[in-house]
C-alpha cells in the first residue's frame, strides 16, 4: 500500500461553524469517488465554543482515522488563528484553504490573550502553500453567514482526488432535502468559494 | 458510513433487542439516541448509570434482549450491580457499552474499563472501529446468551465517534420463548446463594477462556517483519497496522480472559513482543505472570491514544534505531488556547458573574456539566469538582470539616437539573438529614446541556422526545427535608434579585435551596430576543460585562489611562449582534447605560420587559 494512495483532509474551525457537516460531505464524495473512508473527531464540549477538528482520510484501505501532524495533504481552516494552530499537520508539499474571518474568543477580549496579529504571514512564514479565502464576507453577501462551510467546500473542491462537482452533488443533495432553495443557495455558495479559490491561487 | 456508536445500536436492534437503558455521557451519548430511531424496542434515559444496568438487568432476567450505555466514569457509579449480578448471570443477552474517553477530551478522569472485566469476572470485547463495533455487538449478545452472563463491550473515543462504512444486515426477532423463572437461589443474593454461585462464575470463567482460545475474534496476522510483534486490541490494532505495516500483529477482539496460548504461540513467531494496549499496563502484567516476556508500558505512555506519532518513534528507540524526528510547519502552542466556554447568554452566566462578585465570602462546591465551566476565566468561581452529585455531599463535609480561617466563609453548592437528578437527591437528603449549613444552587437549564440536550424526568419529556411525566422540584426537595421558606426559584438573567437572594440565604445558618429556571440557550424552548448594541460615545471602557464572560462581547479598543496615580485598563467593547440573543445581563453590569436594544422587543412577553 503506497501511501500516495491515501489523502489525508484535516478540517479545523470552532463549534458551531458547519465544520462536520463540510467533513461528512467531503466524506460521501469520497465514498462516490469508490474509497474507504476513515472519519473522526472529538466532539463533546467542542461545541461550547471550543475548537473543532474533523480528520478525513481516503484510499484504498484506511486503518488509523487520525491524521499525524505533518502528514496532511489538505489543510481546511474555517478561522484565520486555527489556520495557524493546524498548520504543522500540514505535509510541506501540502496545501492549506483559509478563510481570513476572525472569531474571537472571550479569553482574547477579557484581555488574557492576544490574538496572532498577522497569522497569514505566520502560515506564509512556515512555507506551505496557502490560499486565503474571504469565506466570511462571502457567505455574508449572499445573505447567510452560515454558508462559510458551503463557500469553504467549494475553495477545497479543486484540491482533491475526484471531481469538484460531485462534491457539488453531495452538497445540494444534503441541503436540498431540507429545501429546494437552500439546495441552491448552497450551490452559488459552493461556486463562489471555488472562484474565490481559483483567483487566490493565481494572486499566489 | 455510520459511526461507531450508531453502528452498536443497528447491531443491537438486528440482535432483536428489547431494551436499551442509558445516561448520556460523552462519547456514548448517541448509542442511546440512534437506538430511539429503530421501531419495535424501547429506549429510555435512566437518571443515572447504576439505574441504567439495573433497568437492563431486570429485562435480561425477564428473558429479552438488553443494553445499557455508559461512559467510563460511569462504571462506577454501576459498579454496584454489576459486581453482584456477575454472580446470577442473565438469561436473555445483556450487554453492557463503555465509552473510554482515551485522551480526556471531557472527562474528570481516564479509566480503563476493562479493569471491570477482571474485577468482575466478566468477558470484554474491543472492536477497533465502527465495523467491527458492529459486529462485536452481534458476538456479544450471542456469548452473553451462550454463558448467561453480562457481556462488556469496550468502546473509545476513537470507535464512537469515527465514521467508516458499515455493512449492515437485518433484524432478528426478540427473544419471546422463555420468560422469567421462580429461581430464588439464583435470583436473589443472600450470602447463601452468592456462595453457591461462586464456584459457577468460576466455572463460567473458564469455559470463557477455552472459548477466547478458539475466538474468531482473536486474530494473528502474519508479518514479513518479524523484529517486533504486537499483541493489540481496540483502536490500538489500527495505529500498530498504520505504523508498521509489514509486522505480524495479534488482534484480541475477545480480550478477557485472555487467550494465552494463543499469545504464546505467536510470541514464539516473533524476536520481540510488544503490547500495544490503552490505556493501562493490563495485559501486558497478566502475560508476564504467565512467563510469557514481553514489553509494553516500559517504552509506550499510560494515558492517552498511543496514535503513529507516538508509536513509530517508541518502537525504533526500542530496536535501537534513529528515531526519525520531523520538523514542524509551526509551534501551535504560541496560538492563544480556545478552551470551551459558555454559549452565548447562557442562563448560568449571571450565575457565575455573581458567584465571582461574592467570591471572597464562599467556598463553591461544583459539579459535573456545563457549569464546571464556572471554573474558568473570567468568573473562576469553584473551588472543587470531583464527581456527579459531589457538590452537595462535599459541601457538607466542606461546612462540617471548617477550620477556624474559614469559618466566617459561606458554603455553596452547585449543581445542574440533571446532575441533582443523577445523584445530588441523596446528597441534598444527606445535607438536611446532617443538618449541614449550605446553600444549595440548582441551576436547571431543563436538559442535559453539555451533552447536546437529552431529557430527563425533569424536562417533561422522554428519550423519544414524548412528553413524560415532570419531576416537581420545589415539592421534591420539600419532601428531602428543605423548609419551604428556604426553597426559592428565581430567574438568573435577573442579577440583583438573585444576588441578594444568596446573600440572604448565605446568612442563614441550614439548608436553603434556590432554583434557577431558564432553559438552556440550545433547546427549542429558549426564547430569543431583539440583541442589543453598545451606544459607543457612552462607553467607558470600565470592562464590567467582559466579566459576564458572554461570548458575544468582543473588544473594539484598548487603552491605558492613568487615574489617581495608578494606570488602569480601559477595555471599550462591542457586541456581536448575530451572536447576541437579547438576554439583556450585560445591561445589569453597565453603570453608564451605553448597552442598548437595538430594536424594541419582537415579542412583548414579561421576559421582554424584565430584561429591558
Amino acid at each position: 500500500m503506497a501511501e500516495s494512495a491515501i489523502t489525508n483532509v484535516l478540517l479545523c474551525g470552532i463549534g458551531g461553524q458547519g465544520v462536520l457537516t463540510a467533513s461528512e460531505i467531503l466524506a460521501e464524495a469520497a465514498i462516490a469517488a469508490g474509497h474507504d473512508v476513515k472519519k473522526t473527531e472529538v466532539a463533546g464540549m467542542a461545541q461550547r465554543g471550543g475548537v473543532v477538528t474533523s480528520h478525513l482520510r481516503f484510499g484504498p484501505k484506511i486503518f488509523s482515522p487520525a491524521i499525524p501532524p505533518g502528514q496532511a495533504d489538505v489543510l481546511l481552516a474555517f478561522e484565520l488563528a486555527e489556520g495557524l494552530r493546524w498548520i504543522s499537520h500540514l505535509k510541506p508539499s501540502g496545501i492549506a484553504l483559509v478563510n481570513t474571518m476572525r472569531v474571537i474568543p472571550p479569553v482574547v477580549s477579557t484581555g488574557l490573550f492576544s490574538y496572532p496579529v498577522d497569522p497569514l504571514a505566520d502560515i506564509r512564514a512556515s512555507g506551505t502553500r496557502m490560499v486565503p479565502i474571504d469565506a466570511g464576507g462571502i457567505a455574508k453577501e449572499l445573505g447567510n453567514a452560515r454558508l462559510v462551510n458551503s463557500v469553504m467546500l467549494g475553495a477545497v473542491a479543486g484540491a482533491l482526488p475526484f471531481a469538484p462537482d460531485s462534491v457539488k452533488e453531495c452538497l445540494v443533495k444534503r441541503f436540498s432535502a431540507k429545501k429546494p432553495e437552500l439546495g441552491v443557495l448552497n450551490a452559488q455558495a459552493f461556486e463562489a468559494g471555488r472562484a474565490a479559490a481559483a483567483a487566490g491561487a493565481k494572486a499566489a | 458510513m455510520m459511526s461507531g456508536n450508531e453502528a452498536v445500536a443497528r447491531a443491537a436492534w438486528e440482535s432483536g433487542l428489547a431494551l436499551a437503558s442509558a445516561y448520556p455521557g460523552t462519547p456514548s451519548t448517541e448509542i442511546l439516541e440512534e437506538l430511539t430511531q429503530y421501531p419495535d424496542l424501547n429506549a429510555q434515559w435512566a437518571v443515572n448509570e447504576k439505574v441504567a444496568l439495573e433497568v437492563a438487568i431486570g429485562a435480561a432476567v425477564a428473558g429479552s434482549r438488553s443494553l445499557a450505555a455508559m461512559k467510563q466514569v460511569g462504571v462506577n457509579v454501576a459498579a454496584d450491580p454489576l459486581m453482584s449480578q456477575s454472580l446470577a448471570g442473565v438469561v436473555g443477552g445483556l450487554v453492557l457499552v463503555v465509552a473510554d474517553d482515551v485522551g480526556l477530551s471531557s472527562s474528570q478522569n481516564e479509566q480503563d474499563t476493562r479493569f471491570w472485566g477482571r474485577f468482575a469476572h466478566i468477558p470484554v470485547m474491543e472492536p477497533a472501529d465502527a465495523q467491527e463495533a458492529f459486529e462485536m455487538t452481534k458476538a456479544a449478545f450471542d456469548l452473553s446468551e451462550k454463558f448467561e452472563t453480562i457481556v462488556i463491550l469496550r468502546l473509545t473515543t476513537r470507535v464512537c465517534h469515527v465514521k467508516s462504512l458499515v455493512t449492515v444486515g437485518e433484524r432478528r426477532p426478540p427473544n419471546s420463548e422463555g420468560g422469567f423463572t421462580y429461581d430464588p437461589n439464583r435470583w436473589v443474593l443472600v450470602p447463601s446463594t452468592a456462595k453457591r454461585r461462586l464456584p459457577l462464575q468460576a466455572e463460567r470463567e473458564k469455559a470463557l477462556k477455552a472459548e477466547s482460545e478458539s475466538s474468531p475474534l482473536n486474530v494473528v496476522e502474519q508479518g514479513s517483519d518479524k523484529r517486533v510483534g504486537f499483541v493489540t486490541s481496540g483502536p490500538g490494532y489500527l495505529h500498530v497496522k498504520e505504523s508498521f505495516p509489514d509486522a505480524p500483529v495479534l488482534k484480541l477482539g475477545l480480550s478477557h480472559p485472555a487467550p494465552f496460548e494463543i499469545i504464546r504461540a505467536f510470541a514464539g513467531t516473533v524476536e520481540r513482543l510488544v503490547v500495544v494496549e490503552e490505556t493501562e499496563k493490563l495485559l501486558e502484567t497478566e502475560l508476564k505472570a504467565e512467563g510469557i516476556g514481553c514489553t509494553g508500558k516500559d517504552i509506550l505512555p499510560s494515558n492517552g491514544e498511543l496514535a503513529p506519532e507516538i508509536l513509530i518513534p517508541a518502537i525504533a528507540k526500542f530496536l535501537g534505531e534513529p528515531v526519525p524526528v520531523r520538523k514542524l510547519a509551526h509551534d501551535s502552542s504560541l496560538v492563544f488556547p480556545r478552551p470551551p466556554t459558555m454559549c452565548v447568554g447562557c442562563p448560568h452566566l449571571g450565575v457565575y458573574y455573581t458567584l465571582s462578585k461574592l467570591r471572597r465570602q464562599v467556598t463553591i462546591s461544583g459539579d459535573i456539566g456545563c457549569y464546571t465551566l464556572g471554573a474558568l476565566h473570567p468568573w473562576k468561581a469553584l473551588d472543587t469538582t470531583t464527581c456527579m452529585g459531589a457538590s452537595l455531599t462535599m459541601a457538607l463535609g466542606l461546612d462540617k470539616g471548617r477550620l477556624p480561617k474559614d469559618a466566617d466563609k459561606s458554603v455553596v453548592a452547585v449543581i445542574g437539573d440533571s446532575t441533582f437528578l443523577h445523584m445530588g437527591i441523596q446528597g441534598l437528603l444527606n445535607l438536611v438529614y446532617n443538618k449541614g449549613n449550605a446553600t444549595v444552587l440548582i441551576l436547571d437549564n431543563q436538559t442535559v446541556g453539555m451533552t447536546g440536550g437529552q431529557d430527563h424526568p425533569g424536562t417533561g419529556k422522554d428519550a423519544y422526545g414524548m412528553p413524560a411525566p415532570k419531576v416537581d422540584f420545589i415539592k421534591l426537595i420539600e419532601a428531602l427535608g428543605v423548609k419551604p421558606e428556604r426553597i426559592h426559584k428565581i430567574n438568573p438573567y435577573m442579577m440583583p434579585v438573585l444576588f441578594k437572594t444568596l446573600k440572604d440565604e448565605m446568612a442563614i445558618p441550614e439548608v436553603s435551596v434556590i432554583i434557577t429556571d431558564q432553559p438552556c440557550v440550545l433547546i427549542e424552548d429558549h426564547q430569543r430576543f431583539a440583541p442589543y448594541t453598545v451606544i459607543e460615545e457612552a462607553c467607558t471602557g470600565c470592562g464590567n460585562c467582559l466579566k459576564t464572560g458572554c461570548p458575544a462581547i468582543l473588544v473594539r479598543k484598548r487603552e491605558t489611562v492613568a487615574k489617581n496615580g495608578k494606570d488602569q485598563e480601559l477595555a471599550f467593547v462591542d457586541i456581536d449582534i448575530s451572536g447576541c440573543t437579547g438576554c439583556g445581563l450585560c445591561t445589569e453590569t453597565c453603570g453608564p447605560d451605553a448597552i442598548k436594544r437595538m430594536m424594541p422587543p419582537t415579542k412583548t412577553s414579561k421576559e421582554a420587559q424584565a430584561h429591558g
